[in-house]
């Protein structure tokens, strides 16, 4: 049972709608089960999840990770964890009972009021994963989340908190996915992520929906002093509706923070994502960067910079390449500040790609289609840092897939 | 091995060519000679089938196909291959995996990479943040593994310090006679037609027969030595003055 809030205040935020994107009603989807079938050994993973899995960067096996966590529809179906010692990871409603100190984070970073879909996480009771680094630990190998949308026409509710405690580090991926049978489903996830003084996270989040599912994410991250964050997201294929602000608050002097964002908005696909830092504290740097693609769908790139002390230093780069006209495709980053001793910039580019680039290519006896992949794959990570391999391989092999010359 | 009969190209919307005739032969190296603006990148970018060159009349044979319509790519396949002066930046896109793709997975050339001091730039972005110098050695990188029968070289010595200069002389004559990556397919030795301002490159390479270009025509052809020294001597206001219009 949930503690801390007036329930009927929150109640009342299940009907607020959300700031940015479609409405969407909730009661029109069924209850996602609480007790999904269990991966006891991920070896064994069934084909066809298997395949889901790997399109999002979630390897069915333990080699080279730390631990993994999956999450079919409503409730965890496995969870193991290979590091020696330094981390603890757990279903968000296990640790809260095993951890008295965790509700000082719980729905602390999220406000459950903020929409509906934070209201019904939070009625919900939502489980979710929890992954605990211990201060000092440095997790060699990432820890993998994933959250399965497995029953049609239901509502995913999930409630993740992640702890990387004073001067520890951690890699994390997680792929977010749906069954092929369960297109048209809602999937909400409420992240909470605290990175203490010090300490450091790559979070990396993978998404490959059906083409009409709703998708909810909400993300909101502190940060302590000298703190590093960053949080890759890419999503590749098609989706009924996504919208995503994260909000990462620098809260501790010399704290850094860099979003990268990779989309593509098929034909059908409604893309409203982007996400604001918020420096709190003096000497804190942001970096916001996404490069898109927009082939007949909507995508709106967000991009908000607020500069709150001296010493902040901040970009936000956003590029888009329209690939076929028909769709929107919408740039709107914002710099905010009333500091005076603030250096925040921004740049954004919407075009096409540049004839003579896929001609120099083509005058190496490379195909107009190859060419135009080429092109493509080098746009979406070029100039990113801070990207996982494995993140790069997913891009080449869905870029491939999309076969962008046609 | 190419023939180009009365071309017309329209780049901008302006007319460049104005009826171009030219003719090189199987394993020539010819030159070409004119004035800044005469023509002569437009006529190379026509023949290898840039878009921005839009060819309103006349036709361009290669080996006894009309080529006119074709693709780049397809002229590519061909045995067409050229070096552009200022290629494009192409962000995101590896100088190996460019130089391996136009190789078709044959990795002889990615292996000399360091004959043409590129070794260090085969995980660099192609062209991005490259010197004068640094783009003519990637081009020929390129090239070399392309291993093409008919080359198109536009000013392969402009932009490049005199200590390059021997390097980049040394590759392009490689290229033209003694490619080591060629592949037994391609029999019989290379033709090119090269574009030179300085005639630098003339010193590492043999040519049969220069042409010299201006106002968008061919306004003469002859033994490259003799019409460089008359370009040197006189320049190209002889050309004006000259009623030799067609060779």
């Amino acid at each position: 049972m949930q503690t801390g809030r007036d329930v009927n205040e929150v109640k009342k935020a299940l009907k607020k709608k959300g700031t940015y994107g479609p409405d969407i009603e909730i009661d029109r989807y069924e209850e996602g089960t609480y007790t999904p079938d269990q991966i006891s050994d991920l070896d064994r993973t069934p084909e066809d999840v298997r395949d889901r899995f790997a399109n999002v960067g979630i390897i069915a096996s333990e080699k080279d990770r730390s631990g993994t966590i999956i999450f079919t529809d409503n409730g965890m179906s496995h969870c193991s964890n290979k590091a020696q010692e330094g981390v603890e990871i757990l279903s968000t409603r296990k640790a809260l009972s095993k951890y008295d100190w965790l509700k000082e984070y719980n729905w602390k970073a999220v406000d459950p009021t903020k929409d509906k879909y934070t209201a019904k996480s939070y009625l919900e009771d939502s489980d979710g994963y929890f992954v605990w680094v211990k201060a000092g630990y440095h997790i060699k190998n990432p820890v993998q989340t994933c959250m399965l949308l497995n029953k049609d026409k239901s509502v995913q509710n999930l409630h993740n908190i992640i702890i990387v405690d004073e001067g520890a580090s951690l890699e994390i991926i997680t792929g977010c996915t749906t069954s092929r049978h369960a297109d048209e489903s809602l999937h909400v996830g409420v992240s909470e992520i605290y990175v203490k003084d010090n300490a450091s996270l790559s979070f990396s989040m993978i998404h490959n929906w059906g083409k009409d599912t709703a998708v909810r994410p909400r993300t909101v991250a502190i940060l302590g002093k000298n703190s590093n964050y960053v949080n890759n997201y890419v999503l590749l294929n098609p989706v009924g509706t996504l919208q995503s602000f994260p909000i990462t608050y620098l809260n501790g002097e010399g704290a850094s923070c860099r979003y990268n964002t990779i989309c593509l908005a098929h034909k059908g696909s409604d893309i409203d994502t982007g996400g604001s830092i918020i420096m709190n504290a003096p000497n804190t740097n942001a970096e916001i960067m996404s490069r898109s693609i927009t082939r007949g769908g909507r995508m709106v790139l967000r991009g908000r910079l607020v500069g709150n002390a001296t010493g902040v230093k901040a970009h936000l780069e956003c590029r888009s390449i329209v690939l076929e006209n028909g769709g929107v495709t919408l740039a709107i980053p914002e710099l905010e500040t009333s500091v005076a001793d603030v250096e925040m910039t921004h740049e954004a580019a919407v075009g096409k790609i540049a004839r003579d680039q896929i001609e120099y290519l083509m005058s190496r006896g490379i195909t107009e289609d190859d060419a135009v992949s080429m092109i493509v794959r080098g746009f979406l990570v070029g100039g990113i840092k801070g990207l996982p391999d494995n993140l790069r391989k997913e891009i080449d092999e869905a870029v491939e897939k999309a076969n962008f010359g046609n | 091995m190419l023939e180009i009969k009365n071309l017309h190209v329209e780049a901008g919307d302006r007319e460049i060519l104005k009826g171009v005739n030219l003719k090189v032969e199987e394993g020539e190296t010819c030159v070409l000679f004119g004035p800044n603006g005469s023509g002569k990148s437009t006529l190379l970018a026509s023949i290898m089938g840039y878009g921005y060159c839009k060819i309103t009349e006349g036709q361009i044979i290669f080996r006894n196909v009309d080529i006119t319509k074709m693709s780049v790519d397809e002229r590519a396949k061909l045995g067409i291959g050229m070096m552009m002066q200022r290629p494009p930046n192409v962000v995101g896109v590896k100088l190996g995996t460019l130089v391996k793709a136009a190789a078709q997975g044959d990795t002889c050339v990615l292996d000399k990479s360091d004959e043409f001091k590129m070794d260090n730039f085969l995980q660099r972005d192609v062209n991005v943040g490259f010197s004068g110098g640094e783009i003519k050695r990637s081009e020929l990188l390129q090239l070399t593994a392309q291993k093409p029968s008919f080359v198109l070289l536009d000013e392969p010595e402009s932009g490049v310090d005199l200590e390059s200069i021997d390097l980049i002389g040394k590759k392009v004559h490689d290229l033209l006679y003694t490619n080591k990556c060629k592949s037994p397919e391609r029999k019989g030795s290379v033709s090119s037609l090269v574009i030179t301002h300085t005639g630098q490159i003339l010193d590492y390479i043999g040519a049969d027969k220069a042409y010299v270009m201006g106002n968008g025509v061919i306004r003469c052809s002859g033994r490259p030595m003799d019409i460089l020294k008359d370009i040197r001597e006189r320049g190209y206001g002889k050309c004006d003055s000259c009623k030799l219009v067609e060779m």
